[in-house]
């Protein structure tokens, strides 16, 4: 039968908020290396050096084409084989944060793709310098764009923080389980940590889409 | 980094320097030629315009001068100083992009769809590049941006984004962008073609102001013959990539001596 014990609840639930500030935590994290790295791996496919464009698309390739899951273990258990010993939370952060820039690192070109060929145009008849272009006339422009794209891995990353629990970064899912292994109670520690993902998320979501209308008209884009 | 086929002069050493000189310029895309061998030069403070059928290179001329793209063939010069090409060890090669930079600082070019930055007011489109390129000091650049503005008689909007302006006045504001950067010669390609007839008036009259007070160089493409007549030193009527036949306005649009030019003239002023 449904067998729902609130004074379960009550005893777990402080336990399992301060984890959620790991979970944030490691969300913010990652998101931030995504957002620099993604950026670095958008810009040197649009450099004029083949080798490193290649290289680097076929990189963010493989990364795409292969389970977060597995980036984390082969991080954090191949890594020692190597001489690499990292932390969980290092090793997560580095398997996350990588994953998350090579699916940013396209939303940030496909924001790049965006700005209109007139603008490259003018910035070059004005004698901008490369650098001076980007970052003052095609990443600003990018950026309405990029950044539906940019919101949605934002939510994606948080959402996949559970599988940091594999290699024991204690993150909300990796609590939840060691509180059901305690008790042999797990209805209450998982339906919590639904609850938890989803009081965070969907306030999330919608503040972001708020603030994609905001950012256009503050630029002036409409 | 191909030099160009053919004896091409290091530097122009002429008694008489123009101020631009297209020399055997040749342009292709795939197998299309869209420039074939054009010789064309344009005096010091001349104001030159190119009229022609959709689709004869009119507008190439102007995107090759700019570098925009690289020609095929030939060498652009500006004050006698290859524009296209660069000097190294007493050979032309193809310009490096630090050569096009600084050549370009003496040419102002206006789109037919403007090209403001969007994110940008009015006042930010004409102080960032005397800013980032000149080393203007902010106070200097806004002041010329305001005198420019002044100019084109949209100083009130300086602080208006690109998108709460009229086609006419982001032209405007197009023009003043470039010429903040003091240009030598100064490049419209088609700027009144994608406004309203309304407001046409505008902006071709602030052209005129440019060809009456100032000595710029002006080469324009346009598809106003009124206009063109009335403000042009020299006519070139552009057909298959070649100059057809050029003139003084008069001369060519009163008495065009080619078939090709008769035709054209008589098709565009029956249109309108």
């Amino acid at each position: 039968m449904f067998d729902w014990r609130w004074e379960f609840v009550g005893d777990i639930l402080p336990r399992l908020l301060k984890a959620t500030g790991n979970t944030l935590l490691a969300a913010l994290l990652g998101y931030g290396i995504a957002v620099v790295l993604g950026l670095i791996l958008a810009l040197a496919q649009r450099t004029h050096y083949p080798l490193l464009n290649r290289t680097v698309r076929e990189f963010v390739e493989f990364i795409r084409s292969t389970p977060l899951v597995l980036q984390i273990f082969f991080v954090f258990y191949v890594g020692p084989q190597f001489g690499i010993m990292l932390s969980p939370w290092t090793a997560g952060m580095i398997a996350i944060g990588l994953h998350y820039a090579s699916y940013l690192s396209e939303v940030y070109r496909a924001g790049i793709d965006s700005v209109p060929m007139g603008q490259w145009e003018a910035a070059t008849s004005l004698s901008l310098s490369a650098a001076r272009t980007y970052s003052r006339i095609i990443i600003p422009q990018a950026i309405p764009t990029a950044f539906a794209g940019m919101g949605n891995y934002l939510v994606g990353i948080f959402k996949d923080t559970p599988m940091l629990s594999v290699i024991g970064v204690a993150e909300l899912m990796h609590t939840a389980n060691a509180i059901g292994s305690e008790h042999y109670r797990f209805l209450e520690p998982y339906t919590l940590v639904g609850l938890i993902f989803l009081a965070i998320s969907l306030p999330t979501a919608g503040a972001l889409r708020k603030a994609e209308g905001k950012i256009r008209e503050n630029m002036g884009l409409r | 980094m191909r030099p160009p086929t053919g004896d091409y002069p290091l530097r122009l050493e002429d008694e008489h320097i123009p101020m631009v000189r297209f020399q055997n310029v040749t342009k292709r895309y795939g197998d299309l030629v869209v420039l074939d061998s054009l010789d064309l030069d344009v005096e010091e403070g001349e104001m030159v315009t190119i009229i022609g059928p959709s689709g004869s290179g009119k507008t190439t001329v102007l995107r090759m001068l700019m570098a925009l793209e690289m020609i095929d063939d030939g060498v652009i010069y500006l004050e006698g100083e290859p524009m296209t090409h660069m000097v190294k060890n007493g050979t032309l090669i193809r310009a490096d992009k630090k050569y096009l930079r600084r050549q370009r600082l003496n040419i102002g070019m206006c789109f037919q769809h403007f090209n403001l930055f969007p994110h940008m007011t009015a006042l930010e489109n004409c102080i960032e590049a005397p800013i980032q390129v000149l080393g203007l000091s902010k106070t200097e650049a806004v002041e010329r941006a305001r005198d420019l503005l002044d100019m084109v008689g949209l100083l009130e909007k300086s602080d208006e984004h690109p998108s709460r302006l009229s086609g006419g006045q982001k032209q405007r504001v197009a023009i003043a962008r470039s010429l903040a950067m003091r240009p030598k010669v100064m490049l419209f390609d088609e700027v009144t073609s994608a406004l309203d007839p309304e407001v046409i008036g505008e902006v071709t009259q602030v052209i005129r102001k440019l060809v009456d007070k100032h000595n710029l160089t002006m080469l324009m493409v346009t598809h106003q013959m009124g206009f063109a007549r009335e403000i042009s030193d020299r006519v070139c009527f552009f057909y298959d990539g070649k100059i057809e036949e050029q003139g003084a306005p008069e001369q060519l649009f009163e008495n065009p001596e080619r078939e090709r030019t008769q035709q054209f003239l008589s098709a565009v002023l029956e249109a309108t």
